[in-house]
């Protein structure tokens, strides 16, 4: 699997880091790093909680939530469902539910074990193939990014830093360089800022569109994602201006 | 001599050729629950509430006794803590629609099943099938379906034949679990065919 992904595949692009590759489409689930030398073969898959499936392969890196993962699959069945047997149809509706509101930040302690308890109906008694492998995006995450959903449901934080709901877009005051980029890009106005004046996102009209951090230019990074911890405050107006000195470092 | 031999719940039963293990257990006096199964209707294997453990050659595994034929020298559960578990998980997941149905308040009864454990759902339809089969298979009128899939599964009135059928019949009213079917029916009649409603 490593060699299909990194040789053939041409690894994950952009210097980021390998995190899961999901396989055999919806109903497969996704395998981490440490069991990349597995063959790709029908038993080895099934083994690691996932499937040969349909033979079709994600890579993600580490940019990548894998709660979101699960929740974005089991949307999928959801609607790939026939709706005949109550596990799939209502076991699904009710797993897609609690998924979304994790990725909110709406999760409650006992989610993940309700969960499983769906997965586990689920899996046992559908009426069919579809319903009884449903519930693997869930499980083969949980299984190996259990601490994903932890994160998530009990600090309130992605540590993919993807959820939009748990992440805040900052401006770093050290690194700003007030070249305006970001607040020209930005498409809800939600940057202040001028010329020589230390770029502010206001959080109450920023959505998290994610523009501003693309767009800050690689030299300076001064656009993070934070998430799980308070915004910091914006500082004062009165060290806003950017000092001769700076400039002569760019 | 075409008996079926086999074992509910250690007592002895047999069943003739064609019989499905809840037919057997029925006729034998042993409890299994069920919601979407009816005696005149073929069976449906839709709620998955009459779920059993089934031994066979030494093999445990589960299966819906609604369409599971019987079997020769199989050894039937129809109680374990797994059967519970699932039994109770599809109580709770159908009190999110029905929550005051009075066949599943007793079923959850019986198998502790938590209402509220999950979110409501603004449809009180189980999507049992019983109206619908009903309708198909008894009195031939074909008045109602089910429309779209999934978790947008609901039933519908075909009202261009429910306006001629469904006055004179309405037998599929008493067979629904939950009110819904009486109300989809209003629903549509008003929409639809107000005129003979009011002739009626």
């Amino acid at each position: 699997m490593r060699d299909i992904i990194f040789t053939i595949g041409g690894g994950i692009p952009n210097g980021k880091k390998f995190k899961a590759v999901q396989t055999g489409g919806p109903s497969g689930g996704c395998i981490p790093e440490d069991k990349l030398d597995l063959p790709v073969g029908f038993d080895e898959l099934t083994r690691a909680g996932s499937m040969m499936g349909s033979g079709g392969m994600i890579a993600m890196d580490e940019d990548t939530c894998m709660v979101d993962v699960a929740r974005y699959f089991i949307s999928f069945l959801t609607d790939e469902s026939c709706g005949k047997c109550v596990p799939c149809r209502e076991g699904l509706r009710q797993m897609h539910r609690i998924l979304t509101n994790i990725t909110k930040g709406q999760g409650k302690q006992g989610d993940i074990e309700l969960l499983e308890e769906l997965a586990e109906t689920a899996v046992e008694a559908s009426l069919c193939a579809l319903g009884k492998s449903a519930p693997n995006p869930f499980l083969s995450t949980l299984k190996y990014f259990r601490e994903e959903y932890e994160a998530h449901i009990t600090e309130k934080r992605c540590p993919a830093l993807s959820c939009k709901e748990l992440i805040s877009f900052y401006i770093d005051p050290e690194k700003c360089k007030a070249c305006g980029t970001c607040r020209k890009a930005c498409p809800a106005s939600a940057i202040n800022g001028d010329k020589k004046i230390i770029h502010i996102i206001d959080q109450d009209k920023c959505t998290k569109c994610g523009t501003c951090f693309e767009v800050c230019p690689t030299k300076f990074g001064a656009v993070t994602k934070l998430s799980g911890v308070p915004v910091p405050a914006p500082i004062p107006e009165d060290q806003r201006t950017i000092k001769k000195k700076s400039k002569e470092n760019e | 001599m075409n008996d079926i031999e086999f074992e509910i719940d250690g007592k002895k039963v047999t069943a003739s050729k064609g019989m499905t293990v809840l037919e057997t257990a029925q006729k034998e006096g042993i409890y299994i629950p069920t919601l979407c199964h009816h005696e005149k209707l073929e069976p449906f294997g839709a709620c998955r509430v009459c779920i059993v453990e089934v031994e066979s050659r030494g093999a445990t595994k589960l299966v819906v006794s609604c369409v599971y034929p019987a079997e020769k020298n199989i050894i039937v559960r129809t109680r374990s803590p797994k059967v519970d578990r699932i039994r109770k998980t599809i109580i709770e997941l159908l009190m999110a629609h029905a929550p005051d149905a009075p066949q599943l308040l007793e079923m959850a009864a019986v198998y502790g099943a938590v209402p509220n454990r999950y979110e409501k759902d603004p449809s009180f339809c189980i999507h049992c099938g019983l109206c619908v089969r009903y309708c198909a298979e008894v009195a031939k009128k074909h008045a109602l379906g089910f429309v779209d899939r999934g978790v947008h599964k609901e039933i519908s009135f075909i009202p261009e034949i429910a306006a001629k059928e469904c006055h004179a019949c309405k037998e599929c009213f008493p067979l629904c679990p939950t009110s819904y079917l009486q109300a989809v029916f209003v629903l549509t009649e008003a929409l639809s065919f107000p005129d003979s409603a009011v002739k009626k």
